[in-house]
This record gives structure tokens, sequence and C-alpha cells, in this order.
């Protein structure tokens, strides 16, 4: 008897495990699913525009999800792991935007074909539309974009600063105890982006091509300059070396900052958090290198990818091409706060709602964005290679840039060669 | 313990001619009865252990002969030992070398002590027997990642506890500099894994007679000179086992500092480098000549313990002496 129940136990066991496994194209009759690789973005406007999607393809698919992590290096581990495994049941891909030439160059992203792009890139920022590209064809196509402002206290300062070095002037006038400027300096692709943003803003690029470095001397020794002198500082956070999107929006919701660097999403935190200061915050573009010489801000975001090993690659296009519809870019800014990627949306009324009195500026921001150099299959190894060079940003001498300088290039330069460990 | 039966596959042979004491006669036809029924038994479990653990061995040595990157799949081929000669030649790999050594080192010392100290309180514990044993397994139960981030946010100034205790300065950045950095990896792994050496000092000092201790007490011994004459020597064998079990595992050191520090602040192990090449690069020639390294190193401390300070493997006769 025993034995009987325990192999009609494995054997249902069985059952459920290679239906699972199936994926299921015959369980909605008829209807292809499609299942989406995404993180569970917390304000649920990804599914709510695929429900949307899937009601208006009358039956031909239907869209599921599979959540990946909410961390990107994590995100990236699992979708990577899969695709090397030519795993078929993945379809649709959310990928951060410095991914591209990566998933694209392994031959894991199925390129944007010819009518779907022209659909895909109407009205789409330039800079965004370069972050979807390898080798000038479209391999991805973005969904929502991001970028950082410079976020400040109203009662504290009076006019936004336009360069860095303003800001450390202004910061070091009101001293730390009010003072503080927020930023992200953590060994992470955080740091990343605030070392490649200065950088582009001083006038150069780390790489002039996909495997050539570029990285001119003066102006990225100005960039690690204005790095050495914040970090230094004494109205730099005193865990300026640990410190990530987070730890800078709780420092400045703490009271203790008259600035900080962030993503829009600290908006409605503070709004949370810290009634008080949200009353006193404004918003204005990424502070300059040079005077006179406009900021090259961040650029962020998911683009979608098709996967290459997908058995449903023409619906998933289809798909795509619904999921970005401008009404579905605009439900997602609503829901989530996150930057639609086409420029007129920017015009609608509903912009205003979502970043009250700083739609332009999200809006410049992303048009003047300097992407990072992710046009590399080997972006990743750039990442940990400019992180190893910079951090601790303490170390960075403001008045002896020469070592400093020296070590994030000969950094770049192996990354580039893929040589040696990382 | 799966991880046991290699060496008592090999065992019997020595085991069977000690106990075979009453007399030659009776040895030949009931032992080699018994021998057979036990290669059977351990059979499958080394046909698993085969299965899982050298397949993933050899083919980690056949990548790290190559260049393989899964993002550049077209570029791959034989290069021989280039891999090793990179990782080698890196300053990188030494410095790591360096700290992961510092951490098993120090780790493992203190845990030694510690667990010592445990292991004796909870011999001799009158009452409360079960209800100590259990409480001072808790930290071992829990999983390494879980105590991990407890602890980080424990001294992550933004939501942590610590920086609120006395003497402590309310801004200290823990994760900000080396040393306090390690401290805290190093006082986590100690937390977890403390509880893991007492159990198994527990069990060598639970095979010491207690008529040793008698006699010596009559004698006009000590307890000093009872811990150091007695208990020392005679607990010999388990310390050594714990000690192996112990610098392997803190050898391998990845999910504390993986959450705590991610290797920044110069606190990466030769783990976290392994991970960063294989996982986060996609270099899998590169990476597998890390973790080929890593793994010969474990065998060399596995080869000191058991030659250079002749450490009973769990099951001989050695250990229970």
């Amino acid at each position: 008897m025993r034995r009987g129940m325990a192999i009609a136990i494995t054997a249902v066991a069985v059952a459920l495990g290679l239906a699972a496994c199936g994926g299921g194209e015959e369980s909605t009759g008829g209807a292809v699913t499609l299942n989406w690789f995404i993180f569970n973005e917390p304000s649920g406007g990804p599914q709510k525009i695929a429900e949307r999607c899937s009601k208006q393809s009358d039956g031909r698919y239907k869209i599921n999800f599979e959540y990946l992590p909410s961390q990107a290096d994590a995100q990236r581990e699992q979708l990577v792991r899969r695709l090397g495994a030519e795993d078929p049941s993945l379809d649709l891909l959310g990928l951060d935007v410095v991914w591209t030439g990566e998933f694209a160059n392994a031959g894991w992203v199925a390129p944007v074909p010819a009518s779907t792009a022209r659909i895909v890139s109407e009205n789409v920022f330039e800079s965004v539309l370069t972050t979807a590209k390898y080798k000038d064809r479209l391999y991805t196509v973005p969904i929502w974009s991001n970028t950082q402002l410079l976020w400040y206290r109203k009662d504290l300062v009076p006019t936004p600063p336009k360069t860095w070095d303003e800001m450390i002037d202004m910061a070091e006038k009101i001293g730390p105890d009010k003072g503080r400027i927020q930023v992200q300096g953590n060994r992470y692709e955080g740091l990343v982006v605030w070392v490649n943003q200065l950088i582009e803003s001083a006038g150069t690029s780390v790489l002039a091509g996909p495997k050539e470095v570029r990285l001119d001397e003066a102006p990225t020794k100005r960039a690690l300059g204005i790095i050495g002198r914040l970090s230094r500082s004494d109205v730099a956070a005193p865990n300026i070396t640990t410190s990530n999107e987070d730890s800078a929006r709780l420092g400045f919701e703490a009271g203790n900052s008259a600035f900080q660097i962030n993503y829009p999403f600290v908006y409605p935190s503070a709004k949370e958090n810290a009634p008080k200061i949200f009353e006193q915050m404004g918003a204005a573009q990424f502070p300059a290198v040079d005077a006179g010489k406009p900021s090259k801000p961040p650029i962020g975001g998911i683009n979608i990818g098709v996967s290459a090993y997908s058995e449903h690659k023409d619906i998933a296009f289809e798909a795509t091409e619904c999921l970005i519809k401008p009404e579905n870019q605009l439900e997602v800014a609503t829901l989530g706060g996150l930057p639609p990627v086409r420029e007129d949306l920017f015009d609608e009324p509903e912009m205003d709602e979502v970043y009250p009195g700083f739609a332009d500026q999200i809006r410049d921001a992303i048009k003047n964005a300097g992407p990072r150099p992710s046009q590399s299959p080997a972006y990743q190894d750039l990442s940990l290679a400019i992180q190893r060079a910079v951090h601790p940003t303490t170390k960075i001498d403001p008045k002896n840039l020469g070592p400093a300088y020296e070590k994030l290039r000969d950094n770049v330069q192996k990354a580039v060669k893929r040589e040696g460990l990382l | 313990m799966s991880t046991n039966a290699p060496t008592q596959i090999g065992e019997p042979a020595v085991g069977g001619r000690r106990r075979g004491r009453g007399g030659p006669t009776q040895t030949s036809d009931r032992t080699k009865a018994e021998r057979k029924l036990a290669l059977i038994l351990c059979a499958p479990a080394v046909i698993a252990m085969l299965l899982v653990t050298v397949y993933p061995i050899l083919y980690a040595i056949v990548l790290s002969v190559q260049k393989v990157d899964l993002r550049f799949p077209e570029e791959s081929g034989f290069v021989g030992l280039d891999n090793y000669a990179a990782v080698l030649s890196s300053p990188l790999w030494w410095t790591d070398v360096f700290n992961t050594t510092l951490v098993t080192v120090i780790s493992v010392v203190i845990e030694l002590v510690l667990g010592m100290i445990l292991a004796l309180v909870m011999h001799r514990a009158l009452f409360g027997r079960g209800l100590i044993r259990t409480s001072v397994l808790i930290p071992y139960g829990i999983v390494t990642v879980v105590a991990a981030f407890a602890w980080f946010f424990a001294f992550d100034p933004s939501s942590g506890f610590v920086n609120s205790l006395p003497f402590v300065a309310e801004d200290k950045a823990w994760f900000g500099d080396r040393t306090s950095a390690f401290s805290v990896i190093i006082l986590t792994e100690i937390w977890k894994t403390t509880p893991f050496m007492a159990l198994l000092l527990l069990a060598g000092l639970a095979t010491i007679d207690e008529g040793l201790y008698e006699a010596a007490k009559v004698d006009g011994a000590s307890a000093v000179q009872r811990f150091f004459k007695i208990t020392l020597p005679l607990l010999k064998p388990a310390l050594l086992v714990a000690l192996l079990f112990r610098t392997l595992d803190a050898f391998r050191v990845f999910d504390s500092i993986f959450v705590m520090t991610r290797g920044s602040q110069d606190t990466e192990s030769v783990s976290i480098l392994g991970y960063n090449q294989l996982i986060s690069r996609l270099n899998l020639g590169l990476g597998s000549a890390v973790s080929v390294l890593i793994f010969l190193m474990v065998l060399a401390i596995a080869f000191v313990f058991v030659r250079g300070f002749g450490t009973a493997t769990p099951g001989s006769q050695g250990a229970k002496n």
C-alpha cells in the first residue's frame, strides 16, 4: 500500500514537473504565452500595460511575467545564465541600458527588424536610442528612461550652482551640519555613473570606439580633481566610500545635506518621509565641470530585448511595439514616475503631475545625457576596471592627479583588451 | 555525512585487523562478508559523489586551459597555461590570497578558543543541557547570507543599532575602511561557525573516560593540569578534525564579504575574485583558472593537516581512541 502511494506521489510530482517545464504554449487556448523576464517594478506599471497589450492582441499572445531580482547585477546574472544555456523559455527581456553591446555581441538578443525599428524609434531621444544600438544597428527597444538631477534645498541655496566647484564652495560656506553633498561613491555601478558623467561633462569620454581608449588627459584630470576635492572635503557624506542612491536619499531626508545627485524617485520619497524638507526641495541640472560648458547627465532605464532563443520572435516584436506605445509609456510614467523615452510625451499634461515643476529639467537632462561606454561588449570589464581605479575616491589627491589618472587609464586599457584579473 | 564515504571504504582493512583481538581464526569469512556489505552500502554514495564532484572539477580544469568568454563566442581556443600565468602574475590575486588567509587564520583561532570554552560548558552543564546545546546551535542554523545581512544592517550607520551603543562614534562608517570592515566580516564568521566548532569538540569530550579525571584528582592534579594533561591530548583527534573542517570552510569565505563590502576597501577574498571573473565578466577560462587554484590551495591545506599534524579522518581508529 505504502509503496503504491509513494509511486503515485512520485508520478504526480514528475508530471507536474514536466508540465512546468513545458512552457505553456497551448495552455491559453491558441494564444502564445510570451515570458517577460524583468525585475518586479514596484508600481505595477509594466504589469498593467502588459495586460492591456495582451487584451488588445485579440488572443494572439499573452504576456506572462517572470520576475528577476531587484538589483541590476543579480538580474544580469540570471539572464546570462539562462541565455548562456540557450534557454527557449525566455521571450522578452527587461535589459539595463548598459547591457546592449554585451548581449548583442554574444548573440543573445535578436536584432530589431527594420519595420519594427522604424515604429519604436519614432520621437525617441537620440541619447536613449544610442543605448539600444550596437554597431549602428538597433538590438533593443527602449521602454523607459531615467536620469539624475541635482536636488537642492531652496531655503539654504537661493540659486542652484552651475558647476561642481561652485556647489562645493556653496556647501563649504554652509558647513557640514547642513551643507553636505550626497553622491554615489561605493564600489559599484553607481560610482561608474558618477565618474563617467564627470568625464563626459569635462568634454572627453572613456572610449573613442569599441576597442579604443580616449580619456584625454586634461579633461579627465579635471573630472578626477572634482571627485577628489569633494571626497576629501568635510561636506562630503561621512560614508561617501560606501554611499549609494539610497544612502544619498536618506542623508538628504535626514536634513544635514544641502545637495544630492540622484534619480527622481527621491522626490516622492521625501514627500512621504520628510515633508518639511520636501517643501524646500528644488531640482536643477546635473552640475557641469567647466563653467559655460553644459553638463552631460547620466542615462539609465530599461530597454526590451527579444531573446535570440525565443520560439516566438515575431510575436515578441509585435508585443514590444505595443508595450512602448505612447499611452503605455505615459501609464508607466504616471504609475511609477519613470520618464518616457519619447520626447513628445513631455508635452502631455500628465507629465507635470508626475514631475511637478521639473518635467522640463528631466527632458533636458535626458536630451543632453552622455551614455556610459556600453557600446563595448566588454562593458562589464570596463565597469569593474573603473570602479577599481577610483575607489575609494578619498584616495584621489586633487593636488596631484597624475597617479589617479595613470591608474584609471591603465585599468581601462586592460579592460578593453580583456587581459588579466579584474 | 557523505564526505566520509571514500575514507570508510579504505579503512576496514586496518580496522578489521585491529578489531580481531579475539583470535585470528574467526576473522576471514565474517569480516570478508562484512567488508563486502560495507562496499555495497557505500557504493551508491561514492558513485553519486563522483558524478557531482569529479565531473565539474575536470570540466573546470578543461576550461582553465582555454580562452572562453561567453560574451565573445567566436574567440575561443586552447591557450595552455596562459590563464594561470595571468592569474599568478596579477598583484590582485596575491592581495586576495593574503586577505583570505588573514580571515581564515584570525577567525579559526578565535573560534577554536570560544568553541572550546562553549564545549566545556556544555559538557559540564548540570541542568538544562538540551536547552543550552540547542540555543548555542542557533547561529549555525541560520543561513549564512541571512546572518551576513543581519550583521550588515546592524553595523550600517543608517539602520543599525551598533552606532547608538556607548563608546561608538555615531557616524562611524564600519564598511568605509579596511580594518573595521574586516573586523565586522570576521566577527560574522566567528558568530556563525563557533557553534560548529563547539559541537565537534563536545563530541570529542564525550569520548574521554571520566575515570581518568577521577584518578588524576586522587593524585592531586589541579583543574588546569587536568585540562592540559588529560583533556587536550585526548581531544587532539577531534580538535584537528574540527580545525581542518573550519579552515577549509573559512578559506572559501564568500557570503559575508559579498553582502557587506563586495570586496571593496581591500577586503576581497579569492572566492570573490573568482566570482568576478566567472559571473560578472563571464570569462570562463580565467575564472576557472582561479577556481582550480583555489581548489589546489584547499587540497594543500587538507594535506598539511592530514600528513603534517596527523589528523585522523573521522570514522577511523584514531578518532575513536
